[in-house]
């Protein structure tokens, strides 16, 4: 175990934690203002990330088919949102579950259906070869850390500054009290659906490049997700990154010199029940997850 | 005459519990009104058909001559009703300032239009000025109070709804707040619909009372009528 | 009601006389789903605890049988019941943390145990056992009676009979002082706890008895396969057996029998609807079963006799 390959370990899994910083923000989003956890967030994800390689395919240029697949993936969530999850808004959490779960089946299909299931290549628009590429991190990796930061960092000026942000914040808390004020709160959640979608798909466009496209690509991903989610506290969207990169170190270090690569899922498993079971609301969250 | 708000015949239910039968009461515009009765009279179901909030109504609510029963109740604040409700309804994990522009969504005003009614707001609570910053949780009750009403004046209302704001404060500061309803009332023409427990406090208030008893307005008049029957005195106000 | 037990339980017998070998198999697997999903039930349904993981313990029921005959050498007939004690043992021991989750949380850990379940089948430190990625076959069991009964119906009754075991075993559990616990636990668990009833404990004890009634459905579906691997078990088993509960009503025992037929037929049918897309068929129809019956099919039964009551008086 030497001093480079424990660096290289560690900045190789905060390029990873960086999808899992994604995808944990999506999960925590939805679950702020639905109180709903999203099991279909990853299938979502892939389907985003193949509509980008379609796009790509047909000769769209990288960063164009992006910000399409960003756009579609907005529009897709909002959709859902209005046409789907508001009929159960006051059903059992039974009920919800299962049709987080019918849609989990539903776009696993649709994806192998209208894409095909074989394992394909996806571009990284980060050159192997670049200038910022370095004995610790590729440039992808880089590119990628980068691409996350830039989009969280929007992400968070957007709640933090706009007057729209604020709106979403205020329907999340208190939807009584925002109707109180005129603010309508179906279409809030809808938003909050739209950007969810945005940033599973930003985590699977980034993500395709190393783990390859194919419909089961991010239920690994997801899980990770959860785990960093819960570890930032499933109620914080400051912890929900935060959770993310330190998931992804503690995968890759953890899989590289205790567990072996074998058991680095059944590890997300493993932290997902420690957090549970010991500090529910996580790291930064501040639910309190009902004991008995 | 046309009256502001006008309830005719209003049943309400939460679910298969009917609270209110055929209520019927009147708001003047500029006008000052309090609903009074014991606990579980139906009050605050009084202020939530008003809103549509979580109760099933039948009969009619016009809002300045138009009807707003089945309405959402974001439509029902954006038609110029503002709503204090049970418990404040404060956003208690936003800041002050955060609280009073989302109360400041409905006017869709202009940063300088907001300022200004900032500055208004600040003129007849100076805490909030105080406590720009702070996070609403962070503030004591009656704090919390006054920054309920400025959100809600923030929207500009025509009526403002008020359900309970003494509860649990201070005489001094629900004396404190009581004189600025009157201000507001006579400043910007807000009319006001006030439900107490405190009936004294409401009878200096407002020109008219109601009196509802297990869901039916059994009296109403000008609070000098009400005060002085003695029956109405004895059953309703404890004196 | 009471002619129905009676009355199933003759159809059930002569069902493999009068159709094919191949729907004999299909029935047999249906006994198989029913009794993992009985096992659901008893978990969701009556104790309220949300499990997006019993494919685990459907693995684990089938890898114990498979173990239990290749491996020990043990005679089929008693790979149910090294399933079940495996399955009991492990469900508690899962159960005791979990009991102190609620509802979207434990379907969290849950569905993770479940996504992680074919990775750990495929550790290569287990292959001896399991297997490993490739999988492992079992001999099908051979009918003591040939004239009779040729191996496929032989093995329906066999399953029949382990079904009825396991259903009146639940029958009794629920009707009796353990039943009523669960359903106060279920539906007023402050109260419960007030009334001196040991709720953690009661809600591993269950979650132990779901695991070992699908740990037993896992080893009669290895021994109808005949043959299992790794991937034979993702999420979606979890998730074929949660939506069989649902479907035919969570807490209703008959709607167990529904639901298997619900997740053995129906994605046969989707596929058939569409050759390519079957998932998205089957989701939708999830998803509007949800909004139209979320009860299941005992939901909807139980409502229909409501409103004839009701007009009848």
């Amino acid at each position: 175990m030497t001093m480079q390959t424990l660096l290289h370990q560690l900045l190789s899994g905060f390029a990873m934690g960086a999808i899992y910083a994604s995808v944990a923000l999506a999960l925590v989003m939805i679950f702020k203002a639905t109180h709903q956890v999203n099991f279909a967030q990853g299938e979502l994800a892939v389907c985003s990330t193949y509509v980008a390689a379609s796009l790509i395919t047909a000769g769209v240029p990288y960063w164009i088919a992006f910000a399409l697949t960003v756009v579609i993936s907005f529009v897709a969530g909002v959709v859902i949102e209005r046409a789907v999850m508001r009929q159960f808004r006051h059903a059992s959490v039974l009920t919800q579950v299962i049709v987080f779960v019918g849609f989990l089946i539903l776009f696993n299909s649709l994806t192998g259906w209208v894409f095909g299931t074989m394992t394909r290549p996806f571009p990284s628009p980060f050159a192997d070869n670049a200038w910022y590429g370095s004995r610790y991190l590729s440039p992808h990796e880089i590119g990628l850390i980068g691409v996350t930061l830039v989009v969280l960092a929007i992400v968070f000026v957007f709640f933090r500054y706009t007057r729209l942000g604020l709106t979403m914040r205020a329907a999340a808390e208190n939807p009584a009290s925002s109707r109180l004020v005129g603010i309508r709160v179906g279409w809030m959640l809808a938003l909050g659906w739209g950007l969810a979608s945005t940033l599973g798909a930003v985590a699977g466009v980034m993500a395709a490049p190393r783990l390859f496209l194919e419909p089961n690509m991010m239920s690994g991903v997801l899980l990770y997700g959860f785990a960093a989610a819960l570890l930032g506290g499933i109620d914080n969207p400051w912890g929900a990154p935060i959770g993310g990169f330190i998931v992804g170190v503690l995968e890759n270090v953890a899989g590289a010199y205790l567990v072996g690569s074998q058991l680095k899922l059944p590890l997300a498993l493993f932290v997902i029940i420690l957090v549970l079971v010991l500090r529910p609301s996580g790291l930064f969250g501040r639910t309190v997850v009902v004991r008995v | 005459m046309s009256h502001l708000l006008e309830l005719r015949g209003v049943d309400a239910a939460y679910g298969a519990i009917a609270v209110l039968r055929g209520v019927s009461l009147e708001i003047a515009d500029g006008g000052m009104v309090a609903l009074l009765g014991a606990n579980g009279a139906g009050k605050t179901t009084t202020l939530r058909a008003i809103c549509n909030m979580g109760v099933k109504t039948r009969g009619e609510i016009r809002f300045a001559g138009r009807r707003i029963d089945g309405l959402a109740t974001e439509a029902i604040a954006r038609a110029g009703i503002g709503h204090v409700p049970e418990g404040r309804g404060t956003f208690t994990s936003l800041s002050v300032e955060e609280n009073l522009r989302l109360g400041a969504y409905l006017a869709r005003a202009s940063e300088r239009r907001i300022a200004d009614d900032l500055e208004k707001m600040f003129g007849y609570f100076p805490v909030l000025r105080a406590r720009f910053h702070q996070q609403a949780g962070t503030l004591s009750g009656g704090e919390q109070q006054m920054l309920a009403i400025a959100r809600a004046l923030m929207g500009q209302p025509r009526l403002l709804l008020l359900d309970e704001p003494s509860f649990g404060l201070a005489p001094i500061i629900v004396q404190d707040i009581f004189r600025i309803l009157r201000v507001i009332n006579r400043e910007q023409h807000t009319s006001i619909l006030l439900v107490e427990q405190n009936a004294r406090l409401a009878f200096e208030l407002v020109d008219r009372v109601y009196l509802l008893e297990t869901g039916r307005v059994v009296t109403s008049g000008p609070p000098s009528q009400i005060a002085a029957d003695e029956t109405v005195r004895r059953a309703y106000l404890g004196q | 009601m009471k002619l129905a037990a009676p009355a199933a339980i003759v159809i059930a017998v002569i069902l493999p006389f009068v159709v094919s070998g191949y729907h004999t198999f299909q029935l047999a697997q249906v006994l198989a789903y029913a009794i993992a999903i009985l096992g659901l039930n008893l978990l969701t349904g009556f104790s309220g605890q949300i499990s997006l993981g019993n494919g685990a313990f459907y693995a684990l029921g089938a890898y114990s049988a498979v173990i239990a005959i290749n491996n020990l050498h043990l005679p089929y007939g008693v790979a149910p019941v090294v399933a079940a004690a495996v399955c009991f043992v492990l469900g508690y021991l899962f159960g005791k943390p979990a009991a102190r989750l609620e509802g979207l949380y434990l379907a969290l850990a849950t569905f993770a145990l479940a996504v992680v379940t074919p990775q750990l089948l495929k550790l290569d430190r287990l292959e001896p056992w399991t297997g490993g990625r490739g999988g492992v076959q079992i001999d099908k069991p051979v009918s003591p009676f040939p004239s009779v009964l040729d191996d496929d119906r032989w093995l329906y009754m066999y399953c029949l009979i382990v079904a009825i075991v396991m259903f009146a075993l639940a029958w009794n559990v629920i009707r009796g002082r353990t039943g009523r616990a669960l359903i106060a636990l279920r539906d007023h668990p402050i109260g419960a706890g007030a009334m001196g009833i040991d709720i953690a404990e009661y809600k591993a004890v269950t979650f132990g008895i779901s695991a070992m009634y699908t740990g037993v459905a896992g080893a009669l579906g290895a021994l109808i396969a005949g043959f299992i691997s790794p991937d034979s078990f993702s999420i979606l088993v979890s998730i074929q057996l949660l939506v069989g509960g649902v479907v035919g009503g969570i807490a209703s025992i008959f709607g167990t029998l529904f639901g298997a037929v619900f997740i053995e037929f129906v994605p046969n049918l989707a596929n058939q609807l569409s050759d390519n897309a079957p998932g998205v068929v089957f989701g939708v129809l999830l998803i509007l079963c949800m909004r139209v019956m979320p009860g299941g099919l005992a939901g909807l039964v139980a409502s229909a006799r409501a409103r004839r009551a009701h007009r009848g008086t």
